[in-house]
């Protein structure tokens, strides 16, 4: 896997490009070449220049300084279209698909195959078909994409772009919602372009992918390029501390993930928590879920699993069929996320902007949205009391933002994540459910919030840790809870957690 | 370079364009105001500014509870009727004294948010709900005054509609209050902010635990109130009640006024003072053309012009 081609020119050049928002160097004398058949990793924290680089390369900004050169001709695109017509696509983090429009219709939009003027959808249909079941994936291409998990979406988003015939295909976190599964049917892809000579630059926060998939690796800090190196020469902790500009002894001491160990397995009397059979029909049979003060359980199984959907039963997003929740000294047989927050539990839901920020409004206002109803007095909201909150939180979880007033929607990922957080945190829960806490924000935050569900345990916190990351599931849980088809197929404790251990589980269920 | 400089410095560039988008309006009408003083004779009177600023007051009253509407990422295209409702109504109630009429009609008003917020949480587009009670609502109102004209007169009534305090319009003084009590609930009222979060993305604050339904029902209850108050302050300034031809395409004006004054139709913001600009500004365009004898239906195409010009120069906040 780890040959180069030294003797093939490079497909992409980029040599010595700068270029400046305003004050701020976002690009400062980058150069990277991307050789035809070859998957070259772009590592880096948020903010380390890496979309901008990509943007440059397809064309959305021009370089103030340096050139970008594409087949050995210096080319400027002015629109994202032009470079893929020229043969770069590019997969985007932020899904940029039609949920409306057919998976047939999102696949060809913009090329659909026409006959006597008219849109063939027979053959549009037929083709779409072909395609995805080159990746495995075999749905009803007639229906709404919005129907389909993120983990399908980004794998049509992914079909779209490689099947435009290609020479170099930019992938920009193109995992970030894809199970193990589905990663492994991605890397079957890769390596189907690479042996047609396509080039990948595949930009990722996942450093085991890294080493999974690529070859050559680029990281870079502060907009800088800090070295490109060959992937079988290097290592996790050694890219980690060239990411974050430490030594490595310092990113081996204090471990991968940020956890400190396993979540503590102390119990107290009664569970802060206990879901009991809860039933969902086609979706959960009968689950039960018990969390007790200062544990981290966590719930591990394969998208489809029903995580997420035991997560938002027991909040009360989604009403079950049947079963009781147990919180805050009551049994209730109805409840919805009002009851549970006022009851003392919290959630911050998996899909962050879909279902958690609220874009428009400033940092201040998302942080204390759901803590409104207690910082009204006779209608009039507590300016000082919102204040005061927001204050603390912002500080505690160090949420990076020019002030509280800036709007939430400009902030990175994984700050919008901790304002998340602030915002179930200031309700002062007994038990909060954590739905994929770090998908897709940068190694420091992801550290941060790792380190902060630890300490919340440690002081009392009962937390239900969901993550299609088995490891952060793993190191972060005193107790995991294995999903199958909507229903725990098995339960392991402390030192039996282990990610084989789960797979183990999962593999022998389907077996049977 | 961090992550939050840079977002922070993009911030600062768009800033220039968030306030052409915010203070356009208060720009245009510092255009037409000048145009007017140079080019209209009469213009800076007394007697023509006041007449100018009764006139907005309806349309302005209505834009501001569909302001709020708006801001929940709906619309309210009942308000006309609800207006016909209830000058429809005060002449039969005319009888148990002036204010139960005016409560009567007020009512009323209430009683058609209440249908329309109902409809809306119930999961109808807000589009189609308050479509129903634009057209049932007008028939509703020509059924309770056998679709005649009827004058009114009742001295209160009249005062109230063309009476002054201090040499202020009553009916101004009327929007004046019902203004700075809307900006005060969309300040510092947990209403308020509720409203703002359902319109900027409804499922987080239903995950936040608000009361969604309730809010959302009560934005349309004030639209109802405040617009069956326009109808009685039309109906009191007329001294009759006309329930066929009050409110007409007042709809139209109404979510004009909000849009050119900076509310964004996505939802999720609110503008109070850029409301009543835009009210303003649609009123003295009209004036202006007519003054220069351009004919009523021109006025009517430049109108549209500025409501298409004012949602494309919006066309992107959603996803800033």
């Amino acid at each position: 896997m780890t040959e180069t081609q030294a003797d093939a020119a490079p497909v992409v050049e980029v040599s010595t490009v700068s270029k400046r928002f305003g004050g701020v160097l976002a690009l400062d004398q980058v150069s990277l070449e991307v050789l035809p058949g070859e998957v070259h990793a772009l590592v880096g924290e948020n903010g380390a220049g890496k979309s901008t680089l990509i943007k440059v390369i397809t064309g959305v900004h021009r370089p103030d300084a340096g050139e970008v050169r594409y087949q050995g001709q210096p080319v400027s695109f002015a629109r994202p279209l032009d470079a893929q017509a020229a043969g770069i696509s590019t997969t985007y983090q932020e899904l940029n698909l039609v949920p409306a429009l057919s998976v047939a219709e999102n696949l060809f939009l913009g090329r659909e195959p026409t006959r006597f003027g008219l849109v063939d959808v027979a053959r549009m249909r037929r083709d779409a078909r072909a395609l995805l079941r080159r990746y495995g994936i075999d749905v009803d291409v007639r229906r709404p994409l919005r129907e389909f998990g993120l983990g399908v979406q980004q794998m049509v988003a992914i079909a779209r772009a490689v099947s435009t015939n290609a020479t170099v295909v930019v992938m920009d976190e193109p995992t970030s919602s894809l199970e193990p599964r589905e990663v492994d049917r991605l890397a079957a892809v890769i390596d189907m372009l690479r042996a047609h000579r396509v080039a990948v630059l595949y930009v990722t926060h996942r450093l085991h992918e890294v080493f999974r998939l690529c070859q050559r690796v680029t990281v870079l800090r502060d907009g800088r390029v800090v070295r490109t190196t060959d992937v079988s020469s290097t290592t996790r902790l050694g890219l980690i501390s060239m990411m974050l500009g430490r030594d490595v002894a310092e990113v081996r001491e204090h471990g991968v993930t940020s956890f400190a160990g396993h979540g503590g397995d102390g119990r107290a009397d009664a569970p802060v928590l206990r879901a009991e059979g809860l039933v969902r029909r086609h979706v959960l049979d009968h689950v039960s879920v018990d969390v007790y003060a200062g544990e981290v359980v966590g719930l591990a199984g394969l998208l489809g699993s029903g995580r997420t959907e035991t997560a938002k039963a027991i909040f009360g997003v989604d009403p079950v069929d049947a079963g009781a929740l147990r919180l805050g000294g009551r049994t209730w047989r109805r409840w919805t996320p009002a009851t549970t927050i006022r009851a003392g539990l919290g959630m911050v839901p998996e899909d962050r902007k879909a279902e958690g920020i609220v874009g428009g409004l400033s940092v201040r206002d998302n942080i204390v949205l759901a803590a409104l109803p207690q910082l009204t007095r006779a209608g009039v909201v507590s300016e000082a009391r919102c204040d005061a909150i927001v204050d603390t939180f912002m500080r505690r979880l160090r949420i990076r933002a020019s002030s509280p007033h800036q709007r939430v929607s400009e902030l990175s990922g994984g700050n919008q994540q901790k304002v998340l957080l602030a915002r179930m945190l200031c309700l002062r829960p007994a038990v909060l459910i954590l739905d994929e806490p770090t998908r897709g924000i940068d190694v420091g935050a992801k550290a941060e919030i790792q380190a902060l569900i630890d300490d919340l345990a440690a002081e009392g916190l009962g937390v239900l840790l969901i993550s299609s990351e088995l490891e952060e599931v793993v190191e972060g849980a005193g107790r995991v809870l294995v999903l199958k088809d909507g229903a725990v197929i098995g339960t392991l404790h402390g030192d039996d957690v282990s990610e084989d251990r789960i797979m183990t589980m999962i593999a022998r269920a389907s077996d049977e | 370079m961090s992550d939050t400089a840079l977002v922070r410095w993009v911030g600062r560039g768009g800033d220039v364009l968030n306030r052409l988008r915010d203070y356009g309006v208060y720009l245009a009408l510092a255009v037409i105001v000048v145009f007017n003083l140079v080019f209209t004779d009469n213009f800076a009177t007394v007697g023509n500014l006041r007449l100018q600023f009764v006139q907005v007051v309806p349309v302005a009253m209505v834009a501001l509870g569909m302001a709020l509407v708006i801001g929940t990422g709906g619309i309210d295209l009942s308000v006309g009727s609800v207006m016909s409702i209830a000058a429809a109504l005060i002449p039969l109630y005319l009888g148990y004294g002036v204010w139960a009429a005016i409560a009567v009609g007020l009512v009323a008003g209430a009683v058609v948010g209440l249908v329309n917020g109902s409809l809306v949480v119930l999961g109808i587009q807000p589009i189609v709900a308050t479509l129903g009670l634009l057209v049932a609502g007008r028939g509703l109102a020509l059924v309770l005054a056998n679709g005649r004209l009827v004058e009114l007169f009742d001295p209160t009534l009249a005062h109230l509609g063309n009476g002054a305090i201090v040499g202020v319009p009553i009916t101004l003084l009327v929007l004046a209050v019902l203004a700075v009590s809307l900006a005060l609930i969309m300040r510092r009222a947990g209403f308020g902010r509720r409203l703002l979060a359902i319109g900027g993305n409804a499922r987080a604050a239903t995950l936040a635990g608000l009361p969604v339904r309730r809010t959302t029902v009560g934005v349309y209850v004030i639209s109802g109130v405040v617009a069956a108050a326009a109808g009685i302050l039309v109906t009191a300034r007329q001294g009759a009640s006309d329930p066929s031809f009050v409110g007409i395409l007042i709809e139209l004006s109404a979510i004009t006024a909000v849009v050119v004054g900076g509310t964004p139709l996505t939802g999720g913001q609110v503008r109070i003072v850029g409301t009543l600009a835009g009210a303003l500004l649609m009123q003295l365009i009209v004036a202006t053309l007519i003054q220069h004898n351009l004919s009523d239906a021109f006025a009517r195409m430049i109108q549209a012009a500025i409501i298409v010009a004012a949602v494309y120069i919006q066309r992107d906040r959603g996803a800033a």
